[in-house]
Parts: C-alpha cells; sequence; structure tokens
C-alpha cells in the first residue's frame, strides 16, 4: 500500500498528513485526525451523514477519496463554532427548533443547510427542502429540520 | 450484531494499492496503460467508490483524472455543444446555455442522485457507467450525442446508440479510456424537449423509468419534423423507440399521431419485471403514458401544440 502525503485546509487551519492510498475522507476526518462529528452512515453515499464542504460545496465524504482533498479547503461541523465556543446560527436554530432528535444525520442536514444559506440567505421552503434532499433522516419527519433552516436564514440577518 | 455487521458491504473498506494523481491527458494514458486494465478511472467517485465497496468492481489502482486540463468546460462552437468529460451534473444544471439549448440534459442531470452526489458525479461518469436507467443517458441519447474516447492509440468518436453495449458495458473502457467530451447539437427554434422520471421518491433513488424527448416541428404546416424518444430502463441499455419515432417523422400534429406513437413505444419496449422497480406490464403501461405525455410537453414547448 502506497502512502502519500496531503495538504489541504481544515476548517480554515493548514494540514498535513500521510495517507494511505485507499483513505475515504470520512475515515481521515473521524479515525486520523479525531473529528468525530462527521458521521459515517450507508458509507455508499446515500444517506448524507458524512456530508462535509469541499470548497463550500457539499459533498459525502464517505466516497470521496482523501487525495481529492489535496490543496482544497474542507468544512466539518467541528468547523461551524467560533473559537470562543459560540454556535453557528443554524446550529443555535436546531437546537431551539428542536430539529434534533437521535442526532445523527444533524451534522449532514447542518452542513448542507450551511452551503445552502452561504448562497441564500432567504430560501423558499422548495430550497431548502431540495438543499438537504440528500440527507436522510428517520425520526423527525424533517418538519422541524426546514423550520430551523428557514429561522436560521432569519437570524442570520439579524446579527449581520 | 458483529456478525450482522460484517455481512454488510458498508463494513468493507476499499481496496487499492494506489491512488495516481496524473497532471495531463496523456500522462492519465499511460498510467491505464502500464497498468494493463488493472486500474480504473475515476472522476467523481460517486459510482467507482460504491462499487469498489461492494467489490462489484476490484483493481489495483485509481487513476484519478478530475484535475485534468480542459475537460470542465461548457462551450458552443457553432450548433454544436461541447460538454468537456469532468463536467459535474451541478454545473451542467446550472449552465444557461444547456438550460437554453439543451433543456432536457439540464433536466435529467438536475434529477441525479442527490445535491451532493451533482456536486461531485460528472456526465461522461454517468454514461460510462452504462446503466440503463442512468438520468443523463436519455436526455443525450435522444440529443444525437456523441462521444469522445482517448486512449494511448489515439482518440475516436462514438455516437451514442453504438456507445451503449448492453449489460452496463460501453464503448469505452473504463480501464484503458478516458471520455474526454460529449457533444451534441444545440437545439434551437421550433424544437422543443421533455424529460420524465417516475421514481419512489424524488432524491436518491434509481429510476423506474425515464424518458427524453425531443421533437422538430414545421409550425406553419403542424407537422413534425423529427422525433427522437430515448427510454430506460426497458432494454438491457438506454433505448430508443424507433418505431414511434417512425410513425411521428412528417406527421400532422394530433391527439392521434401522439396516442399512435405511445402504443408503438408500448410495444418495442421489453422491461423485465422486478420486485422492488415494478412489473413488465405496469412499466410497460407507463411507457405509454410517458411517450404521450413527454410529446405533449416537448411539442408545446417546440410551439406547435396539440390543439
Amino acid at each position: 500500500m502506497k502512502e502519500m502525503e496531503i495538504q489541504f485546509q481544515l476548517n480554515g487551519c493548514d494540514v498535513c498528513v500521510d495517507v494511505p492510498s485507499d483513505t475515504l475522507l470520512v475515515d481521515l476526518l473521524r479515525d486520523t485526525l479525531g473529528l468525530k462529528g462527521t458521521k459515517t452512515g450507508c458509507r455508499e453515499g446515500e444517506c448524507g451523514a458524512c456530508t462535509v464542504l469541499l470548497d463550500d460545496i457539499p459533498v459525502n465524504s464517505c466516497i470521496l477519496p482523501a487525495f481529492k482533498v489535496e490543496g482544497r479547503s474542507v468544512t466539518t461541523i467541528e468547523g461551524l463554532t467560533k473559537d470562543d465556543g459560540r454556535l453557528d446560527p443554524i446550529q443555535e436554530a436546531f437546537i431551539q427548533e428542536g430539529a434534533v432528535q437521535c442526532g445523527f444525520c444533524t451534522p449532514g442536514m447542518i452542513m448542507n443547510a450551511k452551503a445552502l444559506l452561504g448562497k441564500d440567505p432567504h430560501p423558499e421552503e422548495g430550497k431548502i427542502r431540495e438543499a438537504i434532499s440528500g440527507v436522510q433522516c428517520r425520526c423527525t419527519g424533517y418538519q422541524k429540520i426546514v423550520q430551523a433552516v428557514k429561522s436560521a436564514g432569519q437570524k442570520m440577518d439579524s446579527t449581520r | 450484531m458483529s456478525y450482522a455487521f460484517k455481512d454488510f458491504h458498508w463494513a468493507n473498506d476499499i481496496r487499492v494499492n494506489e491512488y495516481l494523481l496524473p497532471k495531463t491527458t496523456a500522462e492519465a494514458l499511460e498510467m491505464l496503460a502500464e497498468y494493463k486494465g488493472q486500474a480504473q478511472v475515476v472522476s467523481g467517485g460517486t459510482d467507482v467508490i460504491p462499487k469498489l465497496r461492494k467489490r462489484e468492481l476490484e483493481v489495483e489502482a485509481l487513476v484519478d483524472i478530475s484535475r485534468l486540463p480542459g475537460m470542465s468546460d461548457i462551450k458552443q462552437k457553432g450548433d454544436k455543444i461541447i460538454l468537456g468529460g469532468l463536467v459535474t451534473h451541478a454545473r451542467t444544471v446550472a449552465s444557461l446555455l444547456i438550460r437554453e439549448k439543451a433543456g432536457v440534459l439540464a433536466e435529467g442531470a438536475a434529477r441525479v442522485g442527490s445535491p451532493q452526489i451533482r456536486n461531485m458525479g460528472t456526465v461522461a461518469g454517468n454514461l460510462a457507467s452504462g446503466h440503463p436507467a442512468a438520468d443523463t443517458s436519455m436526455p443525450l441519447l435522444a440529443l444525437n450525442a456523441s462521444v469522445t474516447i482517448a486512449s494511448t492509440e489515439g482518440e475516436r468518436v462514438v455516437d451514442l446508440p453504438q456507445f451503449f453495449q448492453g449489460g452496463n458495458q460501453t464503448a469505452a473502457d473504463s480501464r484503458r479510456e478516458i471520455i474526454t467530451q460529449i457533444s451534441f447539437s444545440a437545439l434551437g427554434k421550433n424544437q422543443g424537449c421533455c424529460y420524465l422520471r417516475l421514481s419512489k421518491r424524488r432524491a436518491l433513488t434509481i429510476a423506474i423509468l425515464v424518458l427524453a424527448t425531443v421533437v422538430d416541428v414545421d409550425p406553419d404546416e403542424k407537422t413534425i419534423r423529427d422525433a427522437a424518444i430515448a427510454i430506460g430502463p426497458v432494454a438491457p441499455m438506454p433505448f430508443r423507440a424507433r418505431d414511434a419515432e417512425e410513425i411521428l417523422k412528417g406527421a400532422p400534429v394530433s391527439k392521434e399521431i401522439v396516442e399512435r406513437a405511445g402504443d408503438a413505444a408500448y410495444k418495442e419496449s421489453t422491461p423485465e419485471s422486478s420486485v422492488v422497480w415494478g412489473s413488465d406490464e405496469y412499466k410497460k403501461e407507463m411507457v405509454k403514458v410517458f411517450v404521450r405525455r413527454g410529446l405533449y410537453k416537448a411539442l408545446k414547448r417546440a410551439g406547435c401544440p396539440v390543439a
């Protein structure tokens, strides 16, 4: 098995790490770098719990070869929390709206919501549903998640 | 518990000895040649990685072509649209050129997998999977697209009907060759298109039925000059309903002709029964419904609706 060194930005910090050829990003993040916020679900790109942002675009890290992030920037759920520990408005909204039940899909939901609200702070409900359509939640029935994304957009506005 | 976990493919790690990142197409083709069929081209990875995980695909190395230069653009040259081999579904959906002049492809690409899949997966990769229900294969087949395939021996151009060889096989050998571009004629005045998809859910599901149709009309005579109808999965590969198309060519725009086309497509399609994806009879009935529905919409968009 060959290893190669890759460099990338992880949550704003430069990272340099030796990676075996068959490593997928989710395993690099969780097992090597210790960021357990990104979840491993179906491991075939269906459930979306492993979603991270690659150059601000949501991707499934469970089917993303780690080498693909060389020279690029990766944001995980840990990267949303501010340095002083304050949560991102999306995270707060998920808590306030009761959009978290078992919590397993939550990182995936929030990362997709982050990408959406970054482009469009006031999306219509259809846009929100579209943006989270690649993440499966088996607890909430989605209503409160959609509501949380909506109210996060409004909140981001008022703090701007 | 642990026994059950081992039984699932998602317990598997993928196995490859080498992950190669060539800088040029020539270098990538050399790498593939060196591995003599034991290396696989990977671009978005949304199809290849799950296949490696399920052991449906076993190779020694992956050759990642996603950073090769000059293959990520969507361009128009004369009346041809050229889609680079690395263009993702997301970029295809967002392209004004594709939306305006190949709307059926934009509609198809918008229905692939999920947003995350569309951000990584490429149209060329979707074609190369050879899947008889691939969401972008039907639009491209209806657009009479052709594919440019590069190997160490040079480049060749293959028209889509010949590209699909059945049983998930295509003319492009993804262990030796690279699809560098896909080209097709831009749709213009008096042409209309439509994409329809039947599936259990709206996201993250393989289609039960996909239809893509393009019609070319004479608005003064109110006749159909030409029509293309691509359907999947109703045959071992993406399928053109030639009998239905023949009925439409030169015919007046009418309810009767649209219904006859639907009946012809019903007769010539041979879907398989599946417990998960529906019976053959159900799918055949839906072919009839989809051909009619698709033609009505395409004719309307062409500016020549059925009265």
